[in-house]
């Protein structure tokens, strides 16, 4: 993962260190953290153990025994660092063109080489030497003839299959919120998911393809487990026979995990350092030990070269080809709301390894694994739903930041998301504006009095605020004044409903008083309307006709306030699609998508 | 080709094997045959009835304490009406309805202030309450809320027990003779649960109501989709008022949000008002609250309302009323 991250962003994140760690061990040791580290790798050891203890010796060693598949998971990790390793191999590109000196050296030595080509003998040699100037020859036109910037970009998908974000995002993401209840204390009771189904699928078809073959996952589909099993090719320490003693019973085999074979020649690389055989072996031949394997070991993964030029080129290919789509450039999505203090879309896709650690700390339960809004490459990354949760993003919570393991979402303080003290001439984080849907907003669209949106805003001053408007009010028919008594006005035309025009949001203007604002009508009874006061008095005649008119508070949205943080979206009562929604517009992490000035 | 021989017993048992099933599946069938479609739920509240939480005997009582601190405040409040021990007996369950709206830092006025809810918890504590609640339905998450404004942490150490709200809390209730109230969830557990209710609430603006004050706090007593109500919010918070009767209410003045609110959100939207109400009379709390945001009570649609559905009245200089320096 850290290494994933690294080629991807040239950048190792504070506890990514712990991957260096884990490294130098497998380096010295193998792959112990397969065998005795990994939470995923513990679950399949068991549930494989479960399914496959009552079967005969015969099956179990056939289904232990090694398969060239298994190279499988070598392919896929070379693809996906080879993905991640787009920007990299930019960087590479940008020295051959920046500098003329570079280019003419660079030619120098390829020509040199291209001679010297002719006078070597060794036809081996004589390719190498070959290939390499077809190389550095097509590495210098196309650093001549990109920039490189479309046709390399790096992504990091390697959380995808990682079992570490994989068991974080299904645990988080499936099997808690199911389990979830008043004695899980961090649980807001019934957190929601979408694309829970998905993420479950690929954690359970994981999980159950135990059942067929003993760590299915481990074997042909761990990208971790095969980046260990590349470095662990020259552990001091590796699993192995001693000299004598062995029956050639094949205990041992039935007991691997990791399908290395140790009764015969051992493939260290797939060993998970189980230690199983150590156990099974009657005659204590088997052995962590310094020396080699006395029936002889295979150190590194079997894969061609051939296919690790094609799962590189493949992965390096792929991005590229996803980002033609454009949603990192000018067909951004609005609906991609990331949480407050994630970094740029382009940087964030180099670092996001979608491990649901954002979406399960959320106190609100707003952030929620993407389908394909980012596009395929921000699939399960996390974005922010205002339908769902128990209210918007809360301005006082920096949680998602502090929790991230790769920064992909930034470590924020309180100060520079509110912006306060060293941030106050920033301003606060922005991660979206407000959009008020005129059609549907029931005073806008309705005429109907409501302003929840503007009550529940919670930034000061508030960023939602009011146009008083008065809309007249379609009765049965015209009411025409009788005469009035202080503040009573009776009047001639259709009933008028107490319950429905004495709420206090009814007024009442007159013809020939224009001057006069609206008056609040405070109740009505068989005496007619009441009317808070009568500036009427003055001009009014009988006859007169009287305009019932219902005040409204329309909202608006000031762009240089709102933060976007969804509390008006997820308040407002218009439910099923809200009358004010937020979009990404104007969010502080990409200038590009600046509104207000 | 012959044909198998039938075996009688084969034949016997087969018959006796289908009879049964052809039986079972009979009987299911008609155990669960049902002539008619799924009626649509009609909803039709099961006629529960809120008791009336007021005492007779202190009706019409209003205190208000000019102060800067809410513990000394709410303490001499309820000595000048007679004590706690007036409102509470020894052996009775109080529930304090506070207003836990918004996950915001007590300092901003937004939420029931900790100080006085803990004060009141003990209050009520040493008048010999047997167990004391605290609840709100908030309108952001609710244990962030209860968390953030300080309320959880005071009230437990005072004594009391905080109630989260959960589904199952609420019951779908009507008001009687409400016209909005109808079939709609209400937070009645801990009401049902509970011998005596203080409404305890932060005078606030707020831009739709007028103000937010101890009537607009039993708004936090509503469930479901309440938003909608905000279409004819003055007749809503009459209906409420007509829905719980407290037993006295305690209405915080002594900061007051005079703009942006009802969530505030900056120091600068609270202004000093040096006042604390206690009441048993909500409406004319209110309208004492009226008063510190510069406003008048008669421009309160709700206010009049509930006057005139006989929960309260405006005019306070009728009631039995104590005005007290606390130093």
């Amino acid at each position: 993962m850290g290494l994933g991250s690294l080629i991807a962003t040239g950048s190792l994140y504070a506890g990514l260190l712990w991957g260096l760690l884990t490294l130098i061990l497998t380096i010295l040791l193998g792959r112990v953290f397969c065998g005795w580290i990994c939470p995923f790798g513990a679950l399949h050891q068991a549930v494989g153990w479960l399914a496959n203890r009552r079967h005969k010796a015969a099956a179990r060693m056939a289904a232990n025994r090694y398969r060239p598949a298994q190279r499988f998971k070598y392919a896929l990790l070379v693809f996906l660092l080879g993905a991640a390793a787009g920007s990299l191999v930019r960087h590479l590109l940008d020295l051959s063109v920046e500098s003329t000196i570079v280019v003419v050296v660079i030619a120098a030595v390829s020509l040199l080489c291209g001679v010297a080509a002719l006078w070597v003998r060794n036809a081996i040699w004589r390719d190498r030497i070959l290939s390499l100037v077809v190389f550095i020859i097509g590495w210098v036109i196309t650093g001549f003839l990109t920039d490189g910037s479309r046709l390399l970009a790096a992504s990091l998908q390697t959380g995808l299959l990682d079992p570490i974000p994989l068991f974080y995002r299904s645990v988080n993401l499936t099997l808690l919120p199911l389990a979830d209840g008043p004695s899980i204390p961090l649980a807001s009771p019934g957190r929601l998911y979408p694309g829970s189904l998905a993420i479950g699928l690929l954690f359970w078809v994981a999980v159950l393809l135990n059942l067929r073959i003993p760590r299915f996952y481990c074997r042909f589909v761990c990208p971790l487990g095969a980046l260990f099993g590349v470095v662990g090719k020259n552990a001091i320490y590796r699993m192995g026979q001693k000299a004598e003693g062995c029956t050639a019973c094949g205990a041992c085999n039935q007991a691997c995990e990791g399908a290395c074979e140790p009764a015969t020649t051992i493939r260290t690389a797939e060993c998970l350092l189980c230690m199983n055989c150590l156990n099974a072996c009657r005659h204590d031949v088997m052995g962590y030990r310094h020396q080699p394997s006395a029936a002889g070991e295979i150190a590194g993964p079997d894969l061609s070269k051939r296919e690790f030029t094609t799962a590189l080129v493949a992965g390096l290919a792929a991005v590229p080809l996803a980002r033609l789509a454009g949603k990192t450039g000018e067909n951004w999505n609005p609906a991609v709301i990331r949480p407050p203090g994630a970094l740029p879309e382009e940087m964030f896709l180099q670092r996001c390894i979608k491990c649901g650690q954002c979406m399960r700390i959320c106190p609100t339960n707003v952030i929620h694994p993407a389908a394909l809004q980012a596009g395929i490459e921000g699939i399960w990354t996390p974005i922010l739903n205002f339908r769902m949760g128990t209210s918007g993003c809360q301005r006082g919570c920096i949680a998602c930041g502090n929790l991230c393991p790769t920064a992909a979402i930034r470590p924020i303080s309180l100060d520079e998301r509110l912006g306060r003290g060293d941030f106050a001439d920033r301003g606060p984080i922005r991660i979206g504006t407000a959009f008020v849907d005129r059609g549907r907003c029931l005073p806008w669209a309705m005429d109907r009095p409501c302003i929840v949106c503007q009550e529940n805003c919670p930034v000061s001053p508030k960023a939602i605020v009011t146009r008083e408007a008065f809309q007249p009010v379609r009765l049965g028919g015209a009411l025409h004044l009788i005469d009035m008594k202080d503040r009573q006005l009776r009047f001639d035309g259709p009933a008028l409903p107490a319950e429905r025009f004495a709420t206090g949001d009814y007024f009442v203007t007159m013809a020939n008083s224009d001057a006069i604002p609206p008056v609040r009508i405070v109740d009505i009874g068989p005496g007619g309307i009441t009317l808070a006061e009568n500036p009427f008095a003055v001009a009014a005649h009988p006859g007169d006709r009287i305009t019932v008119q219902v005040r409204l508070q329309l909202p608006v949205v000031n762009p240089a306030v709102c933060i976007g943080c969804g509390v008006c979206e997820h308040e407002c009562p218009v439910k099923g699609r809200r009358a004010i929604r937020v979009s990404a517009e104007n969010e502080t992490r990409d200038r590009r998508h600046r509104l207000s000035l | 080709m012959r044909e198998t021989p039938m075996d009688r017993r084969e034949f016997i048992r087969r018959c006796t094997r289908a009879g049964l099933s052809v039986t079972a599946a009979s009987t299911l069938a008609f155990l669960f045959y049902d002539r008619k479609a799924p009626a649509m739920d009609m909803g039709g509240s099961p006629a529960i009835r809120l008791p009336d939480y007021c005492l007779a005997t202190m009706k019409n009582r209003l205190c208000i304490a000019r102060a800067t601190d809410r513990a000394a405040a709410v303490r001499q409040a309820f000595a000048a009406l007679g004590g706690m021990q007036a409102f509470v007996k020894p052996g009775e369950r109080v529930l304090l309805k506070v207003n836990a709206a918004f996950a915001s830092p007590p300092a901003l006025g937004a939420t029931s202030h900790p100080d006085l809810v803990a004060a009141v918890v003990r209050l009520c504590k040493e008048a010999g309450a047997a167990r004391v609640t605290v609840t709100d339905n908030p309108i952001n998450d609710p244990a962030t809320c209860f968390a953030l404004s300080g309320i959880d942490a005071a009230a437990r150490k005072a004594g009391a027990e905080v109630i989260v709200p959960r589904d199952s809390f609420f019951t779908r209730f009507s008001v009687k003779g409400g016209r909005l109230i109808q079939d709609w969830p209400v937070l009645l557990a801990p009401l049902l649960d509970a011998d005596r209710v203080i409404g305890l609430a932060p005078v606030k603006d707020h831009h739709r109501s007028g103000a937010s004050m101890t009537l607009k706090n039993w708004y936090g007593l509503l469930g479901g989709r309440r938003n909608i109500f905000h279409q004819d919010v003055h007749s809503l918070i009459g209906e409420l008022a007509v829905m719980i009767r407290p037993t006295v209410v305690v209405l915080d003045g002594i900061e007051s949000m005079l703009t942006n609110g009802p969530t505030g959100g900056s120091l600068s939207d609270l202004k000093p008002t040096g006042t604390l109400i206690v009441s048993t009379d909500p409406v004319a709390a209110d309208a004492v609250g009226t008063t510190l945001l510069g406003r008048q009570a008669t421009d309160l649609p709700f206010l009049v309302k509930a006057q005139k559905a006989g929960a309260g009245t405006i005019d306070y200089r009728s009631l039995d009323l104590k005005e007290i320096k606390v130093i």
